[in-house]
């Protein structure tokens, strides 16, 4: 295998679910009981072979710091290679904090350069989906194209147009055309802001968008250079869920509950990888009564637990009812307390009789640290 | 030149755990899955790690593989250090030839040279079959305290079951004066924990000495410590209360995994200060289907339960499908319980397969003869067949084929 270098974006699209982003970015969100939204593009490096990581920074990083550690739970704790952290100001010339995808790998081209591989994939920690890279890296190769981009086939209502950008194929699937944040319904071509590119082109595209003050990849290398570059798509197939707002955080969490979700998400040859926190075995009580839910280790449950997703370490007290809600972990729900459609972030504490109640489409967030 | 270190630690896991019988057919007993996520020997590793101790020799000899790959290179205790961490020591062959260690004693005293590397002051001698929590540390304060030669850790047992301990007789201040090994009808109830903390220079003599003795089995209990009181050596006895069990047995392990489950028994494995540590598998969250019942247990990530589940300890990457049972139980990792199965009393062990509608192990009361009840325990591997009657107490080493219609008649 030609050596790949992996980049991951961990705070594009923090404005998304900005409650969730308050005090941390897209990367480090909490996901699926146990998980943060990076371990799924870092464990999907990891498991195609892809060696030399690194993971672009701009704010709220101290979480994610703290959540990679060494990167040893990826297998990235390397001598050589491994997983890079890259903070902003990574350069004298780029002063202030970058505005778009150029200047961020302006800011680490020495660190792009001096790493050892022909090719460079960018990635986010929107997705949620477990990747083998290897289908995408061949067809790039294969394709003799300039620029890979990879597409998921989604169904879009014109609702939510942030950060959208959807491609117009040809027959050999060729982009054609690009459109970005517009309004287009129906079946799409959506782009998931992950893409292959030869080191030596990417170089040259960011010094060349640099000194024209162009920070944007999707509008000033990928729209404005359709004609110029041969960008070929490449469609993912499988599960695959963009987290961007909160109802999709919402959705995307309780559809872990889909044994099938979970067979996609979690194969055995393919497993994801997250910082291990050592929590002993969930302790179910005398009176526990659990249905249709996910829970992590160091739960503690003795009330009642509904289609649900529990983080590590919750307690919900006797006489509790948790309905319909994510939990994220360490937080404690009081005793004869009835949740329905909330998303407690971590560290919340939830007092005896207590009645939260949102609806499906509108779950009741409580930001961190609450104290209700 | 190596730093170095006040105290260092050497855990005993050799041991085969013959009276484990199947469940340690191809695995130490120190490696056998314990409390849903825990093999044995993370309890006394992480004991070190918590206690400050950062040098650790594990002793093995039986069937190693399981137990090397486990340990590794020490990481999930934090033994993974650039001065000391945890060594996995084999007998080796030496230039006058070589050994298996024949004893307790001649399994250290073929380590004398990884110890004396670090030159430590005093020696810390572990069990690897114990389940506790404790701070060595404290421990050791003592032996320092009391100027002893050699410290044991006791702790009082009921006095009906003295006879199944090695008791030490002592004086008011902590001083042992007497050493009897399972005595029939005991002078005091302080039973030894088989925890032993060593100052370097009587153990080395007291080791040596012992391995001139061709007469000498080479062991703690029956050589090195009665050799030492002969002596008149300063022997003290530490008193440790809170929760420790021997889990040598099978009814024992049973027994200490449903500890677990009893809040008012002090073992708490959730509790912050003093975790104990593992090497954890990579799966998500465990499911708890629209199917399931699941009361007073522990469960740990990568299960799904859609039957009933009650008493029990499930590992990683446990089955119960819909419409089975599980009751006063321990699965470990692997294991799936087919649709209808019965599952009670029971300890059944990695990768097995229990089929559609099988009954494993029976519940005290159901069973006529009391003296034949017992936990049922099937070996790692093993295929229980559909429809299939395991009675209690039996040990299946062998695949049981489907029960056929004919017979179900």
């Amino acid at each position: 295998m030609k050596q790949v270098l992996g980049i991951v974006f961990s705070n594009m699209h923090d404005h998304m679910v900005s409650e969730l982003t308050a005090a941390r970015c897209m990367g480090s969100v909490p996901i699926g009981g146990r998980y943060r939204m990076i371990d799924f593009v870092l464990s999907g490096f990891a498991n195609t072979g892809i060696e030399n990581v690194g993971v672009i920074t701009k704010n709220n990083y101290q979480s994610l710091m703290n959540h990679l550690g060494s990167g040893r739970e990826w297998d990235l704790a390397r001598r050589r290679g491994g997983l890079v952290i890259l903070p902003p100001f990574g350069n004298v010339e780029t002063s202030g904090m970058y505005r778009g995808r150029i200047e961020a790998l302006s800011g680490i081209m020495s660190h792009i350069k001096s790493t050892p591989g022909d090719y460079v994939i960018t990635a986010d920690c929107d997705l949620l989906a477990n990747i083998d890279y290897m289908p995408f890296i061949k067809s790039h190769i294969d394709s003799g194209a300039d620029i890979s981009v990879m597409y998921k086939k989604m169904h879009l209502t014109g609702e939510v147009t942030k950060d959208l950008c959807t491609f117009l194929l040809d027959g050999d699937d060729m982009v054609r055309d690009m459109l970005i944040e517009s309004e287009i319904k129906g079946e799409q071509n959506v782009y998931i802001n992950t893409m292959m590119i030869s080191k030596d082109l990417l170089d040259r595209i960011v010094n060349d968008c640099y000194s024209r003050n162009q920070f944007s990849f999707e509008k000033d290398v990928l729209q404005s250079g359709i004609n110029r570059y041969k960008i070929h798509a490449f469609e993912l197939e499988g599960y695959a869920v963009r987290i961007n707002n909160m109802r999709m955080y919402y959705e995307a969490n309780l559809g872990l509950l889909n044994p099938h979700v979970r067979e996609e998400l979690f194969p055995h040859d393919r497993p994801i990888y997250t910082k291990v926190r050592d929590e002993a075995p969930v302790r179910y009580g005398l009176d526990a009564r659990v249905s249709n839910s996910l829970i992590a280790d160091g739960c503690v449950i003795e009330g009642e637990v509904e289609n649900s997703l529990l983080f590590r370490s919750v307690k919900v007290c006797k006489g509790a009812k948790v309905k319909n809600s994510i939990i994220m972990q360490d937080t404690e729900i009081g005793a004869n307390s009835n949740l329905d459609y909330v998303i407690t972030d971590k560290d919340v504490i939830i007092k005896d009789s207590r009645m939260i109640m949102g609806f499906s489409t509108y779950p009741v967030y409580i930001s961190k640290g609450s104290n209700v | 030149m190596v730093k170095r270190k006040k105290s260092i630690a050497m855990i005993l896991a050799g041991g085969q755990g013959s009276r484990l019988y199947s469940l340690t057919q191809k695995l130490a007993k120190p490696a056998v899955p314990f409390g849903g996520k825990y093999r044995i020997i993370d309890f006394p590793l992480s004991n070190c790690v918590n206690s400050g101790i950062d040098t650790v020799g594990v002793l093995t000899q039986y069937q190693p593989l399981i137990l090397n790959e486990y340990i590794g290179n020490g990481q999930p205790w934090d033994l993974d250090r650039a001065h000391g961490g945890v060594f996995v020591l084999p007998p080796y062959q030496k230039s006058s030839g070589s050994d298996w260690y024949t004893g307790t004693a001649n399994a250290i005293y073929q380590n004398m040279q990884f110890i004396t590397r670090y030159d430590p002051d005093y020696v810390i001698i572990l069990g690897g079959d114990h389940i506790y929590k404790m701070d060595y540390s404290k421990m050791l304060d003592f032996h320092i305290e009391k100027e002893a030669d050699c410290t044991v850790a006791v702790m009082e047992v009921p006095k009906e079951e003295t006879s199944r301990f090695g008791i030490m007789n002592t004086h008011e201040d902590g001083k042992i004066y007497e050493f009897e090994e399972k005595p029939v009808v005991a002078k005091s109830q302080l039973a030894s924990m088989g925890i032993y903390i060593f100052s370097i220079g009587v153990l080395k003599q007291y080791l040596q000495d012992d391995d001139n003795d061709p007469i000498s089995s080479k062991d703690f209990g029956k050589n090195i410590i009665p050799a030492m009181l002969l002596n008149d050596l300063r022997l003290f006895a530490y008193r440790f209360s809170g929760y420790w069990k021997d889990v040598g047995t099978i009814d024992s392990l049973w027994e200490a995994n449903m500890d677990l489950l009893d809040p008012a028994k002090p073992l708490d494995l959730g509790s912050q200060d003093w975790k104990i540590y593992a090497r954890n598998a990579v799966r998500p969250p465990q499911f708890i289907s629209k199917t399931a019942h699941v009361q007073n247990s522990i469960i740990t990530e990568g299960t799904e339960v859609h039957g009933t589940v009650d008493f029990s300890v499930l590992f990683a990457g446990v089955v119960i499908e819909e419409g089975a049972s599980v009751c006063d139980s321990i699965i470990m990792p692997g294991t799936v319980i087919k649709k209808g199965a019965a599952v009670q009393y029971a300890i059944i062990a990695e990768n097995c397969v229990i089929g559609e509608d099988a009954v494993v192990g029976s519940r005290p009361e159901d069973t006529s003869d009391k003296d034949a009840w017992g936990v049922c325990v099937i070996a790692g591997g093993v295929k229980v067949g559909k429809g299939a009657f395991v009675h209690a107490k039996a040990m299946i080493e062998q695949d049981i084929p489907d029960k056929k219609e004919a017979d179900a008649e």
